[in-house]
């Protein structure tokens, strides 16, 4: 009998264990995607910092974002100058301060579209899209965890050379260009409302 | 006596033969549709139908390269441009590659000082110029900032951008690996730019068959590989080459079907050949008059040949068979000379056209018919041999008449036929006709589907709004252009248009660039002003050195002239929109719609117009193309409608005079059934009316009194043989028209088709509806 509890207390103790561990444990590519897929719209700000070697200081921009599942994402900037730019599945339009605005069709511009769809596919927690473009490396846990993104494609990356995405279950929060000529991009992102 | 006044005419004749001959000889055949397309009425608007037709933009031809994978197709395009780019009969070859896309990024950069419109002495002061930077900087931290920050140590105020801004929102060709492909991506694209010099269409057909050869020695073409090519040159290749095509087959046909018929009813090759002389003589005349009054003779006047054969084959019919008339030539000869008035009357009509092809053919069927009755009249009577005997066609004649005495019995029924065809326009009228200037294009539909594909691949707007003026030299248009361009860009801001171009964003007046290259900074200056500028930003100006390098190179820059865009894309652009013609320029700036609001592609040009008229251009016109074009097409509806009207009114007119009241309505109305019913049966099946129906009606009256009149007369005859006579001639007259227009009926070419089944249908209508009106009640009854 005591015997059998022992076990049994054993065999708890080994699922608690074995549970922790899985928690602080390598986060999978599809776990990672399922998670990131389940979120339907969010809400979030933005601050962006880009290190170019030209300047003395960082250019910093910032504005809100807005996600919309499955495939709209929305970025306004709102300093230092207003501009938006609106993705909705094949399509990206571009507007300008003035009001000018600038359609362009994402399958017309392949380079375009990785740029666009390292944020938005990685957001809808779209594999395929990213596989497309990208070679992907998972490390962290669940809580914790840090994607990077290899173009696959010669011609992208002789512009981008690396995607750093991070966040902590299915929040993105901060996303890092860097570019081949070694200048590089920060984007931090807070989110304001999520369902 | 008589002998002599024979041979005298025969002189004549041989003369006049010989005559046509020799003009025939120096004459220009031309096969294209322009002959087809109404001259605009107004010069402004021919104008820019000129330019569509024969401009810059006609001269573009767009290539596919379909079939295979993407790699191969990728191939070609590069192989192809390579082998087409140093053909002079080509002045541009693009495919989207590098090369090209550097070539125009190198001009706006390089020439930046020059181009931007931003350029303005108070740009170099301290504050301007810091505002400049911080622009740029401002950009550079936005979602473009990438390709920004190249230009900055070059360029730190931003021209380049200035520049590029001019063009934003304009819809470009899909690209993969630096080369325009479809939408769908399977297909590869090219555009070429046929020479300048290439513009007639033998030249256009030589320089297409050049791509083609080319494309099809390209090594290691597959199979699968196929070029496809459209633009307003091929199509015109290609309607050119069919009309030829046409013309040949149905004037070959239309010989062989009447002759055949003749041999059957005459069993004599000398009656033939006798017979076919009026046809021969009035074609040659016609062809000889037509090449004197306006200098060339359109393929489709020719095609109508066969018609001439259909009309012009009768007199003798009627000549024969009733034998001069038998014992009253005078009769005869009276009737034949109402039928002819009546069909020139008609004719006549025509000639009054807009349409040169129209009026053409008006004056080759006067001509051409006045000849043959004349020479049925006065040569024929001579040479017809005394024992040539016909065919006895006593037993065909009567069983003829019983035929159409059961058609005169049944006369309600032409009543009927009335009514019903009324009923059917009254009920279906309101889209009789045809609006649309490509009714009458020969162009296959699937060539026009490729032409629709290859243009939405290719992105460039269709030329539906411009704006448009006329210069007398290119400073004073590019000057000109720049003012429009102010009130244009005011209208963009308002949202009143989407966009536009003007040839001054490529190529600004010498007096622009002047003014922008005296704005710069000596050296000294610009790196003082420069220093003090950047006070406070994140930029040293020890980054910026090739920016005052620049600017005093800028300083010292030859001013741009048209040979400095050799070889760019933008030289394409810059020849569409400022066309050298002779003695001044022609500017064309097309507009694009803004997407907002409720009237979604369209603009409403009012707004632009005022515009225009309160900045004190006047001269500069706005113009809806498509709007433009609709509007020639409906007037010209309307005229012909009105020479139809007014030609059917003076055949009225001359029944009338020449036989009273009575007897002008027994044959007016058979006429107006045949046409009424016509009409009927084309709203019935959904055929729309064009303007060639319209002919087509027309002649269906002209050669349809002929009919009406014979029989309406017949009752003068006493003897029953010789009524028999007339009706057997009239029978095959008949069938000699219906099957040389429906031969024509049959032709891919509409022109040619429509006049072709209009009469057809309605000569037979005719003779049918004459049989049961014009004629007397059955003479077997007396």
């Amino acid at each position: 009998m005591r015997a059998i509890i022992k076990s049994k207390t054993l065999a708890g103790f080994m699922l608690l264990l074995a549970s922790a561990l899985a928690g602080a444990a390598d986060l999978s590519v599809p776990e990672l995607m399922q998670m990131l897929g389940q979120k339907k719209s969010g809400t979030a700000s933005f601050v962006e910092k880009k290190y170019i070697a030209m300047l003395k200081q960082p250019l910093e921009s910032s504005g809100e974002l807005a996600f919309t599942a499955p495939d709209r994402l929305e970025k306004h900037t709102l300093k230092p100058k207003p501009e938006s730019m609106i993705l909705q599945g094949n399509t990206l339009q571009l507007e300008r301060s003035d009001g000018r605005k600038l359609n362009v069709t994402l399958s017309d511009r392949p380079e375009l579209a990785a740029f666009v769809e390292s944020i938005r596919a990685t957001l809808s927690g779209d594999r395929s899209a990213l596989e497309h473009f990208y070679t992907l490396a998972l490390n962290g846990s669940a809580d914790q965890w840090q994607m990077e993104l290899i173009p696959s494609q010669p011609r992208m990356l002789k512009v981008i050379s690396r995607i750093r995405i991070a966040g902590q279950r299915a929040q993105v929060r901060t996303i890092e260009f860097q570019q081949a000529d070694g200048d590089r991009s920060e984007m931090t992102i807070t989110p304001t409302s999520a369902k | 006596m008589k002998q002599s006044a024979h041979k005298l005419a025969l002189a004549i004749w041989l003369a006049l033969m010989l005559l046509a001959v020799a003009v025939i000889a120096q004459t220009r055949f031309v096969a294209d549709l322009s002959a087809f397309m109404p001259k605009a009425p107004s010069a402004r608007q021919q104008m820019l139908i000129d330019q569509l037709r024969d401009g810059a933009i006609a001269r573009i031809v767009l290539l596919g390269i379909e079939g295979g994978n993407p790699e191969q197709r990728a191939r070609l395009s590069r192989q192809l441009l390579q082998a087409l780019q140093h053909n002079p009969r080509f002045s541009a070859v693009q495919n989207g590659d590098k090369a090209t896309q550097e070539r125009d990024q190198r001009y706006f950069f390089d020439n930046r000082y020059l181009l931007s419109p931003a350029v303005k002495p108070q740009r170099f002061t301290a504050s301007g110029l810091h505002d400049a930077i911080q622009d740029t900087l401002d950009a550079m931290s936005g979602d473009a900032g990438l390709m920004i920050k190249k230009i900055l140590p070059r360029d730190p105020t931003g021209e380049t951008l200035q520049i590029v801004e001019q063009f934003l929102g304009e819809s470009q060709p899909a690209s993969r690996d630096d080369l325009w492909v479809s939408r769908d991506g399977q297909r590869a694209l090219l555009m070429v730019q046929l020479a300048e010099s290439g513009l007639n269409t033998d030249a256009q057909a030589v320089a297409l068959e050049d791509i083609r050869q080319a494309f099809e020695r390209l090594p290691g073409r597959q199979v699968e590989n196929r070029l496809v090519m459209s633009g307003t040159s091929v199509l015109s290749v290609a309607s050119r080459n069919i009309i030829q095509g046409e013309v040949e087959r149905l004037a070959t046909l239309g010989i062989v079907l009447v002759v055949c018929l003749l041999l059957l009813v005459y069993r004599s090759v000398s009656l033939l050949l006798l017979g076919l002389l009026p046809v021969v003589s009035g074609a040659l005349v016609g062809i000889a008059s037509v090449s004197l009054a306006f200098g060339h003779v359109h393929g489709l006047t020719l095609g109508f040949g066969t018609t001439l054969i259909g009309e012009a084959v009768d007199y003798s019919i009627y000549l024969f068979i009733q034998r001069g008339g038998g014992s009253s030539p005078q009769y005869f000869w009276r009737t034949i000379r109402l039928g002819v008035l009546t069909s020139i009357t008609g004719f006549a009509a025509l000639m009054c056209s807009s349409f040169p092809g129209l009026s053409q053919l008006g004056l080759y069927s006067i001509s051409g018919l006045l000849t043959a009755v004349l020479v049925t009249r006065y040569i024929l009577p001579g040479l017809i041999p005394a024992r040539a005997r016909l065919r006895d066609l006593t037993l065909a004649g009567r069983c003829l008449q019983q035929l159409l005495d059961g058609l005169t019995r049944l006369r309600w029924l032409l009543i009927a036929a009335l009514f019903g065809a009324i009923g059917v326009l009254v009920f279906h009228q309101k889209d009789i006709w045809n609006r649309q200037l490509n009714a009458l294009s020969p162009i296959s539909h699937q060539q026009s589907e490729l032409d629709g594909q290859l243009r939405a691949d290719v992105g460039g707007n269709d030329m539906r709004y411009v704006v448009s003026f006329v210069a007398r030299d290119q400073e004073t248009a590019l000057r000109m252009a720049e003012q429009t361009g102010l009130v244009l860009q005011q209208l963009q801001n308002q949202g009143v248009i989407g966009g536009y171009h003007a040839p001054s964003q490529l190529l600004p007046s010498q007096a622009s660039q002047l003014a922008r290259r005296a704005a710069l900074p000596d050296a000294a200056q610009a790196a003082a002003v420069l220093q003090a500028a950047l006070q406070g930003m994140p930029v040293d100006a020890a980054q910026l050195s090739g920016f005052l390098t620049d600017i005093e190179a800028s300083r010292h820059r030859a001013l741009l002239t048209r040979q400095s865009l050799q070889g760019s894309a933008a030289s394409v652009l810059l020849d569409s929109m400022l066309v050298p013609r002779n003695g001044s320029y022609l500017v064309l700036m097309p507009l694009r719609a803004s997407h907002q609001g409720a009237q979604g592609e369209e603009i409403n040009l009012d707004k632009v117009r005022l515009a225009l008229s309160a900045a004190r251009l006047p001269q500069v016109n706005a113009i809806d193309l498509l709007e433009e074009t609709t509007n020639i097409f409906d007037s010209y509806t309307h005229e012909a409608l009105l020479f139809s009207s007014l030609g059917s009114l003076a055949i009225l007119l001359l029944l009338w005079l020449c036989c009273g009241l009575t007897q002008a309505l027994r044959v007016v109305i058979p006429l107006a059934g045949a046409v009424l019913s016509v009409v009927a049966i084309f709203d019935l099946y959904g055929i729309q009316l064009t303007i060639l129906h319209l002919v087509g009606l027309l002649l269906v009256v002209a050669i349809g009194s002929n009919y009406a009149l014979f029989f309406a007369g017949e009752q003068q005859l006493g003897d029953a043989e010789a009524q028999h006579k007339v009706e057997i001639s009239l029978l095959v007259a008949n069938l000699a028209t219906v099957s040389s227009f429906g031969l024509l009926g049959t032709s891919s070419v509409p022109v040619l088709s429509y006049i072709g089944s209009t009469v057809a249908i309605g000569a037979f209508l005719a003779l049918i509806y004459s049989a049961m009106m014009a004629r007397a009640r059955s003479h077997a009854q007396h």
